[in-house]
């Protein structure tokens, strides 16, 4: 089949049993986690810093994804891209990303240049440098990067009309890149502020995937990253919490650039907490079961080939997050059909997926599909890496990544069917209606 | 069944990445079927599956005239349903094996990639062999399908992406195949039958088009039995390849009015083939001008002026014609002046050439990165069936970086001023762009 919507779907990928894994903390505070993998001699290094889009200082929204692009500039002892020439020079790749709760930095390289690697990961996590110029032409490129990924896609606007509708008070309303008016006012202050509480060792986790070994890669963090001077006073990330939401939300935008009209609801939904997964898991598989595979999902039998009213239906459950999560659905109805009648089919499908509970064998799959994904992520140590870090970055320990499969192998049909009960509640949602413009010609049809 | 193994040992360690710790070298075989089928195979027994890479050369440029859009759907369509299974049923038992099989139209060729655990090869294999061969095309499979690539041609209606892409294809290949979308139309998409669902099929994956890899956790005669049984009653031979077009891409500025606060500008005139002798320089040359962060392109319209968020331009041989491509989006306020600045580089890479130093840098880049592609089963059976697509040799992984470092400095300067011509760039445009015109 063809895939409409580049919509984000949440698959049951799990970190692999079998890699060795060890983990160590500097005396800094800095935490390391070594990923070995000896097939190939190549390694991906990653710094995390627990600091995303949701801890700026309100008015100032874009900071954290505004001072990723910054820390390309120079240093006390390397230039204005300097960092990421040297990379490509020694065949490297590397990149970073922002996120509300973690922003990232990465670099994949053959496995002997780790230490230059870290000798300039570390460098610039104290020492970054940057000028009046090199701010003001990087703000423009961001400012760019607005343009292309959220102005220029109405469902990107869209996305970001729902978030803000879906947190009225966490920050996690807010556009990581930052709402437009003001990125265009953060200056070099805001974000050397940002940096200099926020990035240090002992806010910090690296995270080295690939062929090395842990001795070698605690020795080379010790070198590194051991001198580097902690902030003393780090508060923990206590960020403003939801009011009780009493009613459910919804909003209807149009847009000339939309060919098909959808219709997409999200609704709070509990996060992975440390120690406790378990509801987590079971939305994971709820998400699964609803909307995982065109064919075999429950939404997509009843409303792509029962009753076809749907060209594309999807659900997804997002929950590695430091604070509340969510849980979406989405359906693009046939033309012919209208988003009344589409949202319509879909709480009736919902409703009916309750009644009638879960099917056993698709159940089945799912969990021999969990159980194979164990074995193909062993072949991609870096999506491994990268979810180490993430769940890290959120506030889980190793031990939670650890168990996150056996969290999941455990889940239950009937705690699906709970988590479904529980999070299906409309006062909990915002729903939205995107739609082309209307022309006249169509009014008079 | 016959087959031969040449181990690329010694020096290959530190450029073809893939080597189990217990061994200093990796292992391209070559496998020849009984049924007459090739295939590349790389041996990797320390996780229990297999990644397997089906090409077959044609592709969407093999739809027939009145009937574009049929070999996408039918490579769409393919996973729903074969033999006794419908579209559910044959999506179960994909996942009760929990295998993954991906068919994709492009341009110069479809493609099936496999991924599937030892434990149950055969079962998986003899899945994807029914949907290969035992195909139903139900025609509710195809209306539904045929739904869902309708709806992408509404959307890349109103896509500033796709509405350059497809100005430009028209523009630079006309009535050729490339000259139009592998989609279809709305029009020639409705018009589809059941029937042409079959005949594309037989059209599009024929033996003497098949190129094969095979990269994880099977053995040269486990794999020459797999692919005979998956394979061997393919259609030997299919119609006419299309014919060579030159691009008519001969400069100038064609702006289409969209609504939208960033202009996507695309750029592009005559390329190179990638079996021309010169294909490795006017690749670094690539390399240079815009093929990296470090990029020309990329320092002067975004680290410079931050003009864009990025830029980038790539060398495009197809099968039938050569092409070279850029692309970056800038606000309309500003388009002008990065299309400016594209244009100066352009003549500047002509007239003023490479520098010794950033033909070094090119090539340790591109030497270092070499090995780095080669991550992972997938990865690698990707690489090996495009090795064999353009054909390469296996030997080529070896020899590949001695290809780069051979490049001269009066050679790689002689391919710039062959290749490149400013005169051609063709900019197509899609925006509000402010004092811009179509010339």
């Amino acid at each position: 089949m063809k895939t409409l919507l580049s919509a984000v779907f949440i698959g049951l990928a799990l970190p692999a049993a079998a890699t060795d894994i060890s983990s160590f903390t500097l005396d800094n505070g800095m935490e390391v986690v070594v990923l070995e993998d000896h097939r190939a001699p190549v390694v991906v290094q990653t710094v995390w810093y627990k600091v995303g889009a949701a801890d700026e200082v309100p008015g100032k929204s874009g900071t954290a994804h505004f001072l990723e692009h910054l820390m390309f500039k120079g240093t006390d002892t390397m230039e204005s891209g300097e960092l990421s020439a040297t990379v490509t020079r020694n065949g490297g790749s590397d990149n970073a990303f922002t996120s509300w709760d973690y922003t990232a930095y990465y670099q994949r390289v053959a496995a002997d240049r780790l230490p230059l690697m870290m000798k300039m990961e570390a460098d610039r996590m104290r020492g970054l440098q940057m000028t009046e110029d090199d701010v003001a032409t990087e703000r423009n490129v961001v400012l760019e990067e607005r343009n292309q990924r959220t102005d220029s896609d109405p469902s990107a606007l869209f996305r970001e009309q729902m978030r803000a509708a879906q947190f009225l008070n966490h920050a996690y309303g807010t556009p990581i890149i930052g709402w437009r008016h003001e990125i265009e006012q953060l200056n070099r202050d805001d974000a050397f502020a940002f940096y200099r509480q926020y990035y240090a060792p002992n806010n910090a986790i690296l995270v080295v995937a690939g062929d090395v070994n842990p001795d070698d890669v605690k020795s080379l963090a010790e070198t590194y990253y051991g001198p580097i001077t902690p902030t003393e006073g780090l508060k923990e990330r206590l960020r403003p919490t939801e009011p009780p939401q009493l009613v459910e939300r919804r909003m209807e935008m149009t847009d000339a650039r939309v060919s098909r009209p959808y219709v997409t609801r999200s609704y709070l939904a509990p996060e992975r907490n440390p120690g406790d997964q378990s509801e987590a898991a079971a939305l994971e598989f709820l998400a699964s079961l609803l909307g995982g595979d065109g064919a075999t999902s429950y939404l997509g039998q009843a409303l792509m080939f029962d009753d076809a009213k749907a060209t594309y239906v999807s659900a997804y459950y997002s929950g590695t997050s430091l604070d509340v999560g969510s849980f979406g659905l989405t359906i693009v109805p046939v033309p012919g059909v209208s988003l009344e009648q589409a949202e319509q089919a879909l709480d009736d499908t919902i409703a009916q997926f309750i009644e009638q509970g879960v099917d056993l064998d698709q159940f089945e799959r799912l969990k021999t599909q969990l159980r194979a994904s164990r074995i193909y992520a062993q072949d991609n140590i870096e999506s491994l890496a990268r979810e180490y870090g993430m769940e890290l970055a959120v506030g889980l320990s190793i031990d939670d990544v650890r168990a996150w499969p056996d969290a999941l192998d455990a889940i239950t049909p009937e705690e699906v069917i709970a988590a479904a009960k529980s999070v299906f509640n409309k006062s909990n949602a915002v729903t939205g209606y995107l739609m082309p413009e209307s022309t006249p010609e169509e009014v008079a049809q | 069944m016959t087959y031969f193994t040449s181990l690329i040992a010694g020096v290959a360690i530190a450029v073809a990445g893939f080597i189990a710790p217990a061994f200093a070298q990796i292992e391209v075989q070559e496998v020849t079927t009984d049924g007459g089928i090739t295939a590349w195979l790389v041996e990797e027994h320390s996780i229990p599956f297999t990644a397997l890479e089906l090409r077959f050369k044609g592709g969407t440029s093999l739809d027939r005239p009145d009937k574009r859009g049929e070999i996408n759907l039918m490579m769409a369509t393919l996973e729903e349903g074969a033999a006794d299974l419908d579209a559910q049923g044959f999506a179960k038992a994909r996942d009760s094996l929990a295998a993954s099989f991906n068919f994709d139209a492009y341009t110069d060729s479809v493609t099936i990639s496999a991924r599937f655990l030892t434990e149950n090869r055969d079962a998986a294999i003899n899945l994807l062999r029914l949907a290969i061969m035992d195909t139903r095309f139900d025609q509710d499979a195809v209306d539904r399908v045929r739904g869902q690539v309708q709806s992408i041609i509404e959307s890349d209606a109103t896509s500033p992406n796709a509405i350059a892409t497809s100005t430009l294809n028209a523009l630079a290949f006309g009535d050729h195949p490339y000259g139009s979308s592998d989609n279809g139309t709305g029009e020639s998409v409705a018009a589809l039958t059941r029937e042409d669902m079959f005949t594309a099929r037989d059209r599009a994956m024929v033996k003497d088009r098949l190129y094969v890899a095979a990269v994880g956790d099977i053995t040269a005669p486990e794999l020459s039995a797999l692919l005979d049984g998956l394979l061997g009653d393919l259609p030997q031979t299919g119609p006419d390849m299309a014919p060579r077009v030159e691009p008519a891409l001969k400069g100038g500025v064609t702006v289409v009015p969209f609504d939208t606060p960033q202009s996507v500008v695309l750029f592009g005139q005559s390329g190179i083939t990638r079996d021309d002798p010169d294909f490795i320089a006017a690749y670094i040359a690539n390399e240079i001008l815009g093929g990296s962060r470090e990029s020309r392109l990329m320092q002067e319209v975004r680290e410079k002026r931050g003009l864009t968020y990025g830029i980038g331009s790539y060398l495009v041989p197809y099968d039938q014609s050569e092409v070279i491509l850029g692309q970056f989006s800038s606000s309309n306020s500003v388009t002008g002046q990065a299309i400016d600045v594209v244009k100066d580089e352009w003549q500047k890479l002509v007239d003023q050439g490479i520098s010794q130093e950033e033909l070094d840098a090119a090539k340790t880049y591109l030497t270092g990165a070499y090995a780095l592609r080669f991550d992972g089963n997938a990865p690698i059976a990707n690489i090996l069936a495009g090795m064999q697509m353009i054909g390469l040799d296996r030997d080529y992984i070896l020899h590949r970086n001695e290809l780069v470092d051979a490049v001269t400095l009066d050679g790689i300067n002689r391919v710039v001023r062959e290749l490149y011509n400013p005169e051609d760039l063709t900019f197509v445009v899609v925006g509000q762009p402010e004092d811009l015109k179509s010339d």
